[in-house]
């Protein structure tokens, strides 16, 4: 049983789809990050699932309730749900009364409340703020109380928008540790909305893509990333290889594609006579100056047309009939001699490719 | 020149001696000013709130005449009560007219447009998404408006004391509905005006000191409130 369920939901504003014709099942207990660009309906689509806006279309049940427009469903399932909003807003009260709020607005006893208030702020590590103006806090810092704000009341769901957006890289860490802690020893189910793939990835269960208001795939971190779909979600997780060609031999799930010209080996059920792209990671690539017998079907050979370094390692890019982009370490880089200009090969398994269709 | 310092220092005189006449006009513009402020915040400032809160046809429209009236002359005000209190009035078998009550109904209606449109104005000056945490947080509509009004609660008190500050400033309503009666319905304004009309500066300055005093007092209030807002 789905303890969110939404159904064809859609939004409008002002005859503008922001949202179109989604579904999905949230489990309890399990994190799923919706990761898209900005613009791409993120936000509303958690607004919309916290109950915070109404959908122009379309139906939302909680525990098999349809709260979609009943108000008293709609305020009894608000109080299993908490939001902490991209910029989250603290009152002009003490860190201690602006976490205990909810709680207060649920008529609990005092002692209940102090308990649970000293609780949450243990668990954010923001103990020894309960007497601070809660509007002198720093950014992460008030992110940490949102978060406490918002467990305090023991939700069945937590929604997080873009936790990290505003943060320096200390406190994004910090936050982002304060929500592993939240996920592992809270019995929440966690939806956050982010466009930091990387966090998606590192905390979630599952991903949810939302591109100009669709959402174009529903999987787990490796499946996103590692298989997509269709072009755009390609596009959007950054696979940055993504060959045009048409299947020209098919013979037991191994493919040969060809791609300008030159022949690429990829697993896939498409038929011959299929026009796809062919996906491959830049790190499932691996470049060396002289043809070397491995048991990848792939091995390329071009010249380097560009080398940016990124961080520890370095971009490489070849033209090998086609563009194909690749990582090194740069120590690697250093040692293989590259340069732009020279020539390198580059292979790669066809089990580590993704093929998928283009439509033409 | 010499008239006035003579009066200045007959003006400091009567303050430091605690004069009874001066000290009964000033205690009673007071007690004017602070039960029409009361009962004009009781009243108004939940319209306000009201208004803010909700969404109907002609809101905005609403919130400009309200602005508009904070410059409502005050014997325009004093006419419009005048005709309602007057013997061939509606309410002239109350006998109103020239009586603490007639002064206190003229100043409540004089200052509810400051405080409803700087009420709408305290809470429009408050974070939308403070309303939607508290909504989100679990709180029902009452609960958010009240958290929502505490949020701008030092807006609202500035409204209240800029409310006060109307009333207790103003002559041409105390005069035309009070009637300056000595003993009864005698404020600091329509005394200023009286004795300076028959040349006693002395009283006039002193109670213009007591007023300018009380002035003072408002402004420093407000930018202590400024203050702790900041």
């Amino acid at each position: 049983m789905a303890l969110l369920k939404a159904t064809g939901l859609s939004k409008e504003y002002e005859k503008r789809p922001v949202l179109k014709k989604m579904n999905l099942a949230i489990e309890g207990g399990e994190v799923l990050a919706f990761i898209g660009p900005t613009g791409s309906g993120k936000t509303t689509l958690i607004r919309i699932l916290d109950l915070l806006e109404a959908p122009t279309s379309g139906r939302i049940n909680f525990n098999e309730i349809d709260v979609t427009h009943n108000k008293h469903a709609r305020l009894e399932a608000r109080r299993m749900m908490s939001y902490v909003q991209q910029k989250p807003v603290v009152f002009s009260m003490n860190v201690y009364d602006s976490v205990a709020c909810g709680l207060k607005w649920r008529h609990e006893k005092s002692d209940l409340i102090k308990r649970k208030v000293d609780d949450a702020l243990a668990l954010v590590s923001m103990s020894d703020y309960r007497t601070r103006n809660a509007r002198t806090l720093s950014g992460g810092e008030t992110q940490r109380v949102a978060i406490a704000r918002a467990l305090v009341t023991e939700p069945e769901i937590l929604f997080l928008d873009e936790p990290t957006a505003n943060l320096d890289p200390i406190s994004t860490s910090k936050v982002e540790q304060v929500i592993r802690d939240v996920i592992r020893e809270k019995k929440v189910a966690v939806v956050m909305a982010t466009h930091d793939m990387v966090q998606g990835q590192q905390l979630a269960t599952r991903i949810g893509v939302l591109l100009d208001g669709e959402l174009m795939q529903v999987g787990s971190p490796d499946e996103i990333f590692g298989s997509p779909v269709t072009q755009k979600v390609a596009e959007f997780v950054g696979i940055e290889n993504m060959l045009p060609g048409t299947v020209i031999k098919h013979e037991d799930n191994l493919l040969t594609i060809d791609v300008d010209g030159s022949h690429v080996q990829a697993v896939s059920g498409h038929l011959t006579g299929d026009c796809v792209y062919v996906l491959i990671r830049p790190e499932d690539i691996t470049f060396s100056l002289s043809k070397e017998v491995t048991s990848a079907r792939n091995i390329l050979h071009g010249a380097i047309t560009g080398l940016t370094p990124m961080g520890p390692l370095m971009r490489v890019e070849i033209d090998c009939g086609f563009p194909l982009i690749g990582l090194v370490t740069r120590n690697s880089a250093g040692d293989l001699g590259l340069e732009t200009g020279r020539y390198i090969y580059a292979s790669f398994k066809a089990a580590a490719t993704r093929v998928i269709r283009r439509w033409v | 020149m010499t008239e006035l310092w003579q009066g200045l220092t007959r003006a400091i005189e009567l303050i430091i001696a605690l004069d009874s006449e001066v000290m009964t006009i000033a205690g009673r513009s007071l007690a004017f000013a602070a039960t029409s402020c009361s009962i004009a915040t009781l009243i108004f400032l939940p319209l306000g709130s009201l208004i803010h809160f909700n969404r109907f046809y002609g809101k905005r429209v609403l919130i400009n005449i309200t602005q508009t009236l904070y410059s409502m002359p005050t014997v325009a005000v004093g006419l419009f009560v005048f005709v309602f209190i007057s013997n061939a009035g509606p309410f002239g078998n109350l006998g109103l007219l020239f009586t603490p009550a007639a002064i206190v109904i003229g100043q409540t209606l004089l200052v509810s447009p400051v405080i409803t449109g700087l009420t709408i104005s305290a809470l429009s000056g408050v974070d939308k998404a403070v309303t939607e945490t508290a909504i989100s947080l679990g709180a029902n509509r009452i609960q958010a408006t009240a958290l929502v009004v505490r949020e701008a609660r030092f807006a609202i008190l500035a409204a209240l004391i800029m409310g006060f500050g109307r009333a207790i400033s103003e002559v041409g309503l105390s005069l035309m509905v009070g009637g300056n009666i000595k003993g009864f319905t005698r404020t600091i304004t329509t005394a200023i005006s009286l004795e300076t009309s028959k040349g006693d500066l002395e009283l006039s300055l002193a109670l213009g000191m007591i007023l300018m005093f009380l002035a003072l007092v408002i402004n420093i209030s407000l930018n202590r409130i400024q203050h702790r807002k900041e």
